[in-house]
């Protein structure tokens, strides 16, 4: 089996994983409730989407 | 025709996925809106409208065909007989897919599935739309064309004088405007 020749120095391993980034959400505001929401996505505020109200894409207790 | 699914089904084997398809399906049909995982709802799309289409269809054989994969007799009579009529009107897109927030367990895109039951509101075709706007933008051409004509014509006017009222009448409008326009342009290097 082929294994690493020598120890990966933590320079080397944390400059690798410098590179682990989160991106950022996109997020546009709910033409109906005004607060932030992500595009093409019913809104878990209100829970409207292109002005069609859906209940059960409203946010639960559960999610915080 | 709906493309066929490539790579690996759902749930871990063909018969697996027909039988989760199937379900979803027939929940729909029963419930008219479901939450379902993305990739599910994709995958369920085509077969739901497929039954619709068939419920259109409404004979013997059809109902046949759905019972092939909705089990439950009493919501393939709910399909054929409440839900085919709404649907007689609509050419295709019966279901509509919206997309909502993850679900908090796995993260997992989730959808509301639903049979789209509203009347068609009669929205024109493309095409119909497309030409209405060219020929909007022809005549606002054609009232440009026959102002920079009368503009030029102050020196020469007999000619432009006959031509300008032809171009403003709507219906000759779209034949004038090429000559009207060819004639503005010979009248630049004069001017």
């Amino acid at each position: 089996m082929a294994v690493p020749k020598r120890k990966m120095s933590r320079s080397n391993t944390r400059s690798r994983r410098a590179n682990w980034k989160a991106a950022p959400v996109a997020l546009t505001t709910c033409p109906a409730c005004k607060s932030p929401t992500q595009p093409h996505m019913a809104c878990p505020t209100c829970g409207t989407y292109k002005d069609r109200q859906y209940a059960v894409a409203e946010r639960t207790e559960h999610q915080a | 025709m709906p493309t066929p699914t490539k790579g690996p089904r759902l749930g871990g084997g063909p018969a697996h996925e027909r039988l989760m398809l199937a379900n979803l399906v027939q929940s729909l049909f029963e419930h008219d809106s479901i939450v379902t995982t993305e990739a599910k709802a994709r995958r369920m799309r085509p077969l739901a409208e497929r039954m619709v289409t068939f419920a259109k269809r409404g004979d013997l054989a059809a109902r046949r065909k759905v019972l092939t994969v909705v089990k439950d007799k009493g919501v393939v009579h709910r399909l054929f007989v409440e839900i085919a009529p709404d649907m007689a009107e609509r050419e295709g897109g019966y279901t509509r897919v919206t997309r909502m927030a993850a679900r908090k367990g796995d993260n997992a895109p989730m959808c509301i599935v639903e049979l789209v039951r509203e009347p068609v509101n009669a929205k024109p075709k493309r095409a119909v739309v497309a030409e209405a706007e060219a020929a909007a933008k022809r005549s606002a051409k054609d009232e440009e064309a026959a102002a920079a004509a009368a503009t030029e014509a102050d020196e020469t006017a007999e000619v432009e004088a006959t031509e300008a009222p032809a171009a403003e009448a709507p219906e000759a409008a779209a034949n004038e405007a090429p000559e009207a326009e060819a004639e503005a342009a010979d009248e630049k290097p004069q001017a």
